[in-house]
């Protein structure tokens, strides 16, 4: 019997459709996982079911009552509760505070003041049912990511959660704390809560659900019950027929001479390992790794945003130094941030503006600014990279994500690049625009350029890379060549296990 | 951009033109002129705020700054006898040399530019006193610089060829030096602003300082070249001040001049979050405050009220601008949303 009911939901905007009529009932005590590539309607699918977006149409029943409309008041009403990959707690706060916020037990009289002893007592049964290893008064900034996300889940228990949603939980987690999380959700289960469990790892989604639904393009393509949840039936439903027509395969070998050598480099982050990496010419080499292995470090220690505490980095084998990004630039050294909207763009500027903004004496004349030239070549990137605006003289802000990744893009391939460093090139964007970053990646690289491309999407790693580097805490545990590639090869490096 | 300076400028005109209509006064040439040289006064230093401002930052220490370097430009001719050429010198020099400073405790030493400056409104309005021991500075009888003061403070008749031409005889509006050396300074912060590369560099630290790092810009050298043009820009207008004043008291002199230049730069367009700014706009903004103050004087206000009355006409101002940027994103959402349909799904959101 299920609690929570989605009928035929369904989310237009205009011209695109980000849910197509899907259907999808919770059982109490049932651990659901849900998975699909990015961009395929799993957070869509979730902001309704938070009653944050209003779908176009369906209806959402909770105990068999149509709730309409369904808003965030009714949502945490009717028990369900999120566990964010960015955590929403209060550094400055302990624990207690932080699951009790805004709604604090009072020891009554004229100032409210909190009553901590009953707050503590409140809180007290709630961590000995997750068993976690810390108590009420442990503040939140002495926490571990993991200790922090068991914190979430307290909050959630607090508020009488029937259904919690975790979007990618394990994202960050070491490997013993990601099973104390499946033992913390298998408690939940003997407790009658539901979960929904979003991952793109797909070992953590079957150990620990009862039943998978995958997205595809806002549709949903299928589901697996506990008994037909395997690798291959979950990559089946989640990419469709068409997985290779996303990546561009490789030319033959076609590899020239050692573009970027990195030979003993130290960052900040690492200082007690030393990396040594080279990036020949028409490659392009991905680097893999888990989140906080190093992988964006090294890359804004080569492009000179960090400092590079020791070893040394030659270009084309000529040694050279690297102090601010200005010099990694005037010497063809790029950089695609990892964040775009932060590092990557002037949001509030203008396309032409973004684009010409590192090389802007080659627009100008007697140090003033042509703006001609600058519309002209904004105008000629727009059209080779299919930049999809009005004009270039649109802000940047106002476009979706591929496109503003291409105006990151349209930046760099102004000028002549020798080495290019992606950091996640395709987070947060669309299968389409994926696929047209791809190729503009593989065209670089069969024009002699060197690309280093980071991520942390497997699939993308193994369909893009012709090499792999593996990172692991600050260091290189291994180089994988095309014949080696296997989503459990670059793991084993990931984790710090030799392959065999 | 262009649109809000337009805006302004149609505000301008309103309020003269009201003010015109209550009291012929406002039109006369006398008061027309006296205006224009409040306007060139104000508006040079204003400038200069604007550089700051543009990066993201705030120099509060304008007022206070003016009254110090006033004071040590004064002592220089008149007690100590040094050429006013070296003294001019001297002081833009100084002025400069406080902005470097300013901008390496904000960039070097992490400070934030409201406590850095804010510190110096209080150090640079002490100094002064204790420099003139709370005296008031000025020139002694009967010494003067004849051509500093045709420079700074003088007054020329250039509309009048212009007007015999037409054949109009009588009084004709003075230009007083102060404006023509806003107008100059006014065009090339202009062009460096608006077109130079330097320009576009401010404008990009101001919009995001990160994103403009990571395109290779030295960001801190930027926002330290900002507040040097901001130092340089005051110590110019202090010169003119004090040619103007021809006295300063250093408790008084200047104060509450960095609220006008921050007044003037956020109603020409300037947001305090940096990143947008002009240079036309500020100087509109810098005659549209010097109008009120006019206003204010001639509409036989209480000129205790003179500040209410600005405070008041700038929220106003402000606030209709917002209303109207609100309104023109919009419409401008609704027309992509109609030409581009599935391209920007964010954007209709």
């Amino acid at each position: 019997m299920s609690f929570l009911d989605l009928i035929e939901i369904a989310k237009r905007y205009p011209g695109v459709v980000a849910l197509d009529r899907v259907t999808l009932s919770v059982a109490p005590g049932e651990v659901i996982g849900l998975i699909g590539e990015n961009g395929a309607g799993k957070s869509t699918l979730m902001k309704v079911l938070g009653g944050v977006i209003e779908p176009s149409a369906g209806t959402i029943r909770v105990d068999g009552v149509e709730r309409r409309p369904f808003t965030v008041p009714d949502a945490i009403k009717a028990g369900i509760a999120f566990v964010h990959q960015e955590l929403n707690l209060f550094d400055n706060l302990d624990a207690a505070a932080n699951v009790f916020i805004g709604r604090e037990p009072l020891a009554g009289g004229f100032l409210k003041l909190i009553d901590r002893r009953k707050l503590n007592a409140l809180v007290q049964p709630l961590l000995d049912r997750l068993g976690v290893d810390f108590r009420p008064n442990t503040p939140v900034a002495e926490m571990s990511l993991a200790q922090r996300q068991l914190l979430e889940i307290v909050k959630a228990l607090s508020l009488d959660a029937r259904l919690v949603i975790m979007d990618e939980p394990t994202s960050s987690l070491t490997i013993a704390e990601t099973e104390r999380l499946m033992r913390v959700i298998a408690g939940l289960k003997a407790h009658g809560v539901s979960i929904i469990f979003i991952s793109h790892r797909l070992n953590e989604v079957q150990s620990c659900a009862d039943r998978v639904v995958v997205l595809r393009d806002g549709r949903l393509v299928g589901e697996l019950p506990r008994t037909e949840i395997t690798h291959a039936a979950m990559i089946r439903l989640m990419i469709g027929r068409d997985l290779k027509a996303i990546y561009i395969p490789p030319a033959a070998d076609r590899r020239q001479e050692t573009t970027l050598e990195i030979s003993g480099v130290r960052t900040t982050t690492y200082p007690e390992n030393a990396i040594s990496i080279e990036v020949r010419g028409g490659e392009i080499l991905g680097l893999a790794g888990l989140v906080g292995s190093g992988r964006t470090e090294l890359a804004r220690t080569v492009f000179g945003i960090d400092p590079l505490l020791a070893g040394s980095v030659k270009l084309n084998g000529e040694p050279i130094v690297i102090r601010t990004p200005r010099e990694a630039i005037d010497r063809g050294i790029f950089l695609v941030p990892e964040d775009r909207k932060r590092a990557g763009l002037l949001l509030d500027d203008s396309i032409a503006g973004n684009i010409s903004l590192p090389n802007l004496r080659s627009y100008a004349r007697a140090l003033l600014v042509r703006k001609e030239a600058e519309l002209d070549n904004a105008g000629r990137q727009k059209q080779r990279l299919n930049i999809k605006a009005p004009a270039v003289t649109v802000e940047v802000g106002t476009l979706s994500g591929g496109n503003q990744q291409k105006v990151v893009l349209a930046k760099w391939l102004s000028m002549q690049p020798k080495v290019i460093i992606f950091d996640e090139p395709t987070r947060g964007i669309d299968v389409g625009a994926k696929h047209e970053i791809y190729e503009i990646m593989r065209s670089l690289a069969n024009a002699g350029v060197a690309v280093l491309m980071i991520s942390s999407d497997m699939e993308e790693v193994i369909g893009v890379s012709d090499r792999i580097a593996v990172m692991q805490e600050g260091r290189i545990s291994g180089f994988l060549d095309r014949s080696e590639f296997s989503e459990h090869n670059v793991l084993q490096l990931a984790v710090g296990v030799r392959p065999n | 951009m262009f649109k809000k300076d337009l805006g302004l400028l149609v505000l301008i005109i309103v309020v003269g033109t009201a003010v015109a209509l209550i009291n012929h006064r406002f039109l006369l040439p006398g008061n027309l002129s006296n205006t224009a040289n409040q306007v060139g006064l104000f508006g040079l230093f204003s400038i200069g705020e604007a550089f700051v401002i543009i990066t993201g930052g705030i120099e509060l220490s304008v007022g206070s700054l003016i009254a110090l370097l006033g004071t040590i430009f004064i002592d220089l001719i008149v007690n100590h006898d040094i050429n006013w050429g070296l003294a001019v010198i001297a002081i833009i020099a100084a002025g400069c040399l406080i902005g470097i400073a300013h901008g390496l405790l904000i960039t070097r030493m992490h400070l934030q530019p409201f406590v850095v400056t804010l510190c110096g409104l209080l150090i640079y309005r002490g100094v002064a006193r204790y420099y003139t021991q709370d005296a008031t500075a000025g020139f002694g009888f009967g010494e003067s610089f004849p051509t500093l003061e045709g420079l700074t403070a003088g007054r020329s008749e250039l509309l009048a060829p212009l007007a015999r031409l037409v054949g109009y005889d009588g009084p004709t509006i003075a230009i007083p030096h102060s404006l023509i050396a806003l107008v100059i300074v006014a065009v090339i912060a202009g062009v460096i602003l608006h077109r130079s590369i330097f320009g576009r560099y401010l404008f990009a630290v101001g919009k995001n300082e990160e994103a403009a790092r990571y395109s290779g810009i030295d960001s801190d050298r930027i926002v330290v070249s900002a507040y040097i043009v901001c130092g340089g820009l005051t110590a110019v207008a202090a010169i003119f001040i004090a040619m103007y004043t021809r006295s300063i008291s250093p408790a008084v002199h200047g104060s509450f001049y960095e609220l006008y230049a921050i007044a003037a730069a956020v109603l020409g367009g300037c947001s305090l979050r940096g990143g947008e700014g002009s240079i036309l706009g500020v100087v509109l903004g810098t005659i549209l405050l010097q109008v009120l103050q006019n206003l204010v004087n001639l509409l036989g206000i209480p000129s205790s009220l003179n500040f209410a009355v600005m405070g008041t006409v700038i929220l106003i101002g402000v606030l209709a601008d917002q209303q109207f940027l609100r309104y023109r994103q919009r419409s401008a959402a609704e027309r992509s949303r109609l030409q581009t349909g599935s391209s920007v799904p964010e954007a209709a959101e």
